[in-house]
């Protein structure tokens, strides 16, 4: 059985079919890409899975489980995370406080333990430190830990979006345009992480990327959308030298 | 040499981090302060006016410190602080003013007045949470706005009275209450609560600035406090992370608002009639705690309690100016807003900062 298995996803905003009878089978560990050209639902379809939107039709299974229509938060305990394509960090809190709100759920304690300092709240509290130094150094950032988000560089906030994500402990990793404004050897090194955290985590990673040196490199299977609904669907060499995707996508 | 930088590896170890530190650092402020006016006040150097401002002082540096939780940790205005500490104030005074007799102990008399106020206000704080937290934008700032003035306006309008069959309630006037020849009336309308004990005094007051201040900073080095602000910074991201928005807008307001309770508390056992006045629980108010909060820094605890108490000192002090008082008032808030938003000065003070922080370590 698939990890994530979606069947005829679809959304309308008013007029516009955005998604139309979108299908996707993810295999657990796997490496996936979704590409296309811009406006074609990409990111909308992220926002399907995630619960910023609710799907007007079709199901949504994440191993097993149905979780069409659920809210973001409930979609996120049952273990969907993801970064987005303009960066969304807790700008005006330390990386590692950053982390922490991503381990939220997995580490809790009370408020009121919290407020009057219970032998709880210092046992969980150095649990949550450790981890989150943990997750910190593979992506490299321990010794910024105690730095403002907002004061890292444009490549390490990506990094700390990724480790956030990573916090909550997903099944299912979704990342939106990880490389975009990277100059190449960032995304080079971005190449080496994904691929790092798919093998040390076991991750299933589905990302959205427009830069085709990242996704051919990577990427073990590819789906092509175009105007909402799903082109080609495949192994990455297959999809990428299909004459309809040329036309439609990458050009001659 | 080496046995010596290990010792002070060591130390470093053990020094508190940097967070603790900083609350640290406001509580032994505070304490000091305290022991300064205590201090004047046996060698009797405290006009008899300042003194009278002391019990105010502490109510107005716990509402600053409480409307910062909701203003600088939650991210959201609320523009009705004075109505929380309204609640707080009447509420307390009619526990004590109806029990006056019942228990005779001030101390815990006063404690029971003030955990009444602190959860009055937090249930209204509850009340006017759930409708208006669960939407997005600026909701909040207007419906505090009009909470704090319809509480104002509905306890002028209140008359409250006891008697051996209980209590009497009437919108009208205190003859329409219907009292038994036994009965007292507590709460007459606009002429407010007339004999409440005068069981606050600047000690309490300091105490309980302090416990609003280890609430409030233990609540946001605490994993809750985390989850605010992620929702203050992103809210977008700390839904996608699992974050139950509503939950901890809710943690955060309800905080708040029995804080205010509390200040509201202090403020209605330090005086023999309470009435709901615009100046003491309107607009006017809430909009000066606001100025405590914005001026002292938005989310930074020390410099609401630095701002709220220059900024109600000041007005004493510059009495003998007579006409220039309100202007230099006015210069004072532009300069400490200059010192503390505009980005040079911002940029400076990071500077010197830095500079120091080196020097200190050269010297190491």
């Amino acid at each position: 059985m698939a990890l994530l298995e979606v069947k005829n996803l679809g959304i309308s905003f008013g007029g516009l079919r955005a998604v139309n009878a979108f299908d996707i089978e993810i295999e657990k560990g796997q490496l996936y890409g979704l590409i296309g050209p811009n406006g074609a639902g990409k990111t909308t379809i992220f926002n399907l899975l995630t619960g910023v939107y609710k799907p007007d039709e079709g199901i949504i299974k994440l191993d097993g489980e149905n979780i069409t229509g659920k809210k973001a938060i409930d979609i996120n305990k049952a273990g969907i995370a993801r970064t987005f394509q303009n960066i969304r960090l807790f700008k005006d809190m330390s990386v590692k406080d950053n982390v922490k709100v991503g381990l939220h759920n997995h580490h809790p304690y009370s408020t009121l333990e919290g407020i009057l300092r219970l032998p709880r709240y210092f046992k969980v509290e150095k649990e949550m430190d450790e981890r989150a130094m943990e997750l910190l150094k593979v992506f490299d950032l321990d010794r910024e830990a105690d730095l403002l988000a907002s004061n890292l560089p444009y490549g390490k906030q990506r990094k700390l979006e990724i480790a956030r994500a990573l916090a909550t402990d997903p099944k299912l990793l979704l990342l939106d345009e990880p490389a975009a404004g990277m100059n190449p050897n960032e995304t080079k090194e971005l190449m080496d992480t994904i691929r790092f955290v798919r093998d040390k985590f076991d991750m299933t990673i589905l990302l959205i990327e427009h830069d085709m040196k990242l996704v051919s490199g990577i990427c073990e299977k590819l789906t092509v959308l175009n105007f909402g609904e799903v082109l080609k669907q495949g192994d990455t060499s297959t999809v990428l030298n299909d004459p309809q995707v040329i036309t439609a996508y990458l050009g001659e | 040499m080496i046995m010596m930088s290990e010792q002070k590896k060591t130390k470093g170890k053990l020094k508190l981090n940097k967070v603790t530190k900083n609350d640290l650092i406001t509580y032994l402020m505070v304490v000091i302060a305290y022991v300064i006016v205590e201090i004047l006040l046996k060698t009797g150097n405290l006009s008899s006016l300042l003194q009278g401002l002391l019990v105010p002082l502490c109510t107005y540096v716990i509402l600053a410190v409480s409307l910062n939780l909701t203003v600088g940790i939650l991210g959201e205005l609320s523009l009705g602080h004075a109505g929380f500490m309204c609640i707080g104030a009447f509420s307390s005074a009619l526990f004590s003013l109806g029990l006056k007799d019942s228990i005779a102990n001030e101390g815990l008399r006063f404690f029971i007045a003030i955990l009444v106020a602190a959860a009055s206000a937090a249930l209204c704080g509850i009340l006017v949470g759930i409708p208006v937290l669960r939407l997005k934008g600026d909701y909040l700032a207007i419906v505090t706005l009009a909470f704090g003035e319809i509480i104002k306006n509905i306890i002028n309008a209140i008359y409250l009275g006891v008697d051996s069959h209980g209590i009497h309630i009437s919108m009208t006037d205190t003859m329409s209450l219907g009292l038994e020849p036994d009965g007292k009336v507590l709460i007459k309308g606009a002429q407010g609560i007339t004999g409440t004990p005068h069981d606050s005094n600047f000690t309490i007051g300091v105490v309980l600035i302090l416990l609003s201040l280890i609430i409030i900073n233990n609540l946001v080095h605490s994993r809750t406090g985390r989850a605010v602000m992620s929702i203050r910074d992103n809210r977008i991201a700390a839904e996608s992370v699992g974050i139950n928005i509503t939950k901890y807008k809710m943690i955060a307001f309800t905080i708040s608002a029995s804080l205010a309770g509390v200040a509201g508390a202090l403020y209605s056992h330090n005086l023999s009639t309470l009435t709901a006045l615009p100046k003491n629980f309107g607009y006017n108010m809430s909009i000066m705690i606001l100025v405590f909060v914005v001026l002292g820094g938005i989310g930074n605890m020390r410099g609401s309690v630095i701002a709220a108490v220059i900024l109600t000192l000041l007005p004493e002090l510059l009495r003998g100016l007579n006409n220039y008082r309100m202007l230099i008032y006015a210069i004072v808030l532009i300069a400490m807003m200059l010192f503390n938003w505009s980005p040079r000065t911002v940029a400076w003070k990071e500077k010197m900062a830095e500079k120091l922080k080196r020097t200190k370590k050269e010297e190491v």
